[in-house]
């Protein structure tokens, strides 16, 4: 397996290329993407451009930036300059975007090649990535099974080798659940630490994007390269990027770690067991482990279900057929817009748009949204509480291993309740991240999930790592 | 507590989303977003008063820049990926109705 680390440093020291890392690249997505489709669009010519130029840079002695030439997968809800961007959605089909994301900018600054454009849920909506108007993605490491959602094709990318890292999005778990079934490293970073422009927003107070790898230190390192503040997100936090990579050897010495049991109860036994796995690998590396029971997080998936598809149902009314995507014509523009979203809306997207609408409409306000705002702050403050008593929270990051297709798709409530540990974080704005530590039924992966309060990205990586060195992925 | 969800709210629901649903999606989406609010009876259950709403994780303030003029997006580029546009302009079909 290669990390983005190694990459780096062979395109830098001449012993590698970025045009051959590319190339491989290249080879790997075309042998497999058919069978698995994670890729909804590789730019071929863009990427090989991109990469000439690191490999000159280099030629000409300039100094490149600490991804140089290593190639990286996007989800397909990150705008990148005329590459087709179409959220996995029949709504923006053929749609090139005049501008880059942030993120894209910072990460061909720092030397990167981004390949292509990975598949998601509709909208990132969803669990699985079944919600995709361009079909699933199947999981890697079995194909039968899904790879988990809704950034399930940047999951699926790295899991496959196509790519060392890739970009999610992470709305209630969209990172980490992906990262978890999929068996690799996902990181959904504290809110506002990663620009948002450029991103396609579902639910703007908590959506945020982050890295995924097989390595807790690239991740670190992605971490570092795109965050940091940006004048074009008025939501992203003033400071600059902070030093992560630095601190991943860390450790957990003197740490006090909660293990939560509200993030691991209702668990199959092998993931319970995968928990209290890691917690005893954490108190051997010398942290403290304090049992804490936080029962304020039952809530979070009703508060999230409300406030979610509300934020969406605003978000998702400028697709009207009027400045960009898909229009349906229709004999006056009310016409237009409905014939335009009633064609180009899946399923999914069309429940949580109505779900949000009706619990923002009149009479309905104060029984669903209002009450859902009032748990998230129980929410907020219970974890601040636990952060009094411990440094880091432990707990799983799903209740499985990763589900076979169809197996929860006609029910979109058992679908939701796969993101029942990862959305508490989301709600308060914090970070957390999922790794993969032993595995479970069919030997598929397990992943459990580090949390911490809001800027304690670096004590979490260096936790990550310590797990990492215990499950012998060194 | 709050009565359960009727057919009759999903298809006014769905006229406010500017969605056109067919009467088996309505009979399904009834009886899916039902459950969903069922579930959120968890919420509507407590007793929640004087507990402060939360719309946004780290109490946004406003944000300002210095005004001053910068770089836009091109008008034809942005033009180029409308459905419709006319004259520098996106273009829509008829807003108004003939005059009497």
């Amino acid at each position: 397996m290669k990390t983005a680390l190694s990459i780096a440093d062979n395109v830098r020291n001449g012993s590698s290329t970025a045009v051959a890392e590319l190339e491989q690249t290249l080879d790997t997505i075309a042998a497999r993407n058919d069978e698995l489709n994670v890729f909804l669009h590789v730019d071929h010519d863009g990427a090989r451009v991109m990469a000439e130029a690191v490999d000159a840079a280099i030629a000409r002695g300039e100094s490149v930036g600490p991804l140089a030439g290593v190639p990286i997968a996007i989800k397909d809800n990150l705008c990148q300059r005329g590459i087709p961007t179409t959220c996995s959605s029949k709504i923006l089909e053929g749609w090139r975007p005049p501008y880059n994301a942030t993120v894209i900018d910072r990460l061909v600054a720092a030397g990167a090649v981004p390949v292509g454009k990975t598949n998601l849920d509709e909208f990132a909506m969803g669990s699985s990535t079944e919600n995709s108007a361009y079909g699933p993605t199947r999981n890697p490491l079995d194909p039968s099974r899904v790879p988990g959602g809704s950034s399930g094709g940047s999951a699926a990318a790295v899991a496959a080798a196509m790519t060392s890292i890739s970009l999610g999005s992470d709305t209630g778990g969209s990172i980490r659940q992906p990262a978890a079934l999929c068996g690799i490293v996902g990181v959904k970073p504290t809110y506002g630490l990663v620009s948002r422009y450029g991103m396609i927003a579902f639910s703007s107070s908590l959506d945020q994007i982050g890295p995924f790898s097989s390595t807790v230190a690239d991740s670190a390192l992605l971490l570092e390269v795109i965050a940091g503040h940006d004048p074009l997100d008025s939501t992203s936090l003033p400071e600059s990027s902070p030093s992560l990579l630095a601190h991943v050897d860390d450790g957990v010495a003197g740490k006090r770690i909660g293990l939560v049991k509200e993030l691991y109860e209702g668990s199959s036994p092998a993931v319970v067991a995968a928990v209290m796995g890691a917690a005893e690998a954490l108190r051997e590396a010398g942290a403290t482990i304090v049992e804490l029971s936080i029962p304020e997080l039952r809530l979070g998936l009703s508060a999230y279900y409300l406030i979610a598809p509300a934020e969406a149902s605003s978000n998702l009314a400028r697709y009207d057929g009027v400045r960009f995507g898909r229009r349906v014509d229709g004999e006056d523009v009310t016409a237009m817009m409905e014939a335009t979203r009633t064609a180009g809306f899946g399923a999914e997207v069309k429940r949580r748009i109505m779900l949000g609408t009706y619990a923002l409409s009149a009479g309905y306000y104060d029984a669903y949204y209002g009450q859902a705002l009032k748990v998230r702050t129980l929410t907020i403050n219970a974890f601040a509480r636990a952060y009094q008593e411990v440094d880091i929270i432990l707990g799983a990051t799903t209740p499985d291993v990763a589900f076979a297709f169809g197996e929860k798709a006609a029910d979109p409530m058992a679908m939701y309740l796969n993101d029942v540990f990862t959305i508490p974080t989301n709600l308060a704005g914090d970070p957390a991240l999922s790794l993969p530590f032993g595995r479970g039924d069919h030997n598929l992966p397990i992943g459990v999930q580090l949390l911490g309060p809001g800027r304690s990205e670096a004590q979490l990586f260096a936790a990550a790592r310590t797990l990492e060195i215990a499950d012998g992925r060194a | 507590m709050t009565t359960p969800l009727q057919r009759a709210d999903v298809a006014r629901v769905a006229r406010l989303a500017r969605l056109t649903l067919s009467d088996d999606e309505l009979d399904l989406f009834t009886e899916q977003l039902g459950n969903v609010l069922e579930h959120a009876n968890d919420m509507s259950a407590l007793d929640l008063d004087g507990v402060v709403p939360t719309a946004h994780p780290f109490g946004l303030i406003n944000v300002f820049r210095p005004d001053v003029v910068t770089p836009s997006l091109d008008r034809e580029e942005l033009l180029r990926e409308a459905p419709d546009a006319d004259s520098g302009r996106f273009a829509v079909p008829r807003i108004l109705g003939e005059a009497p």
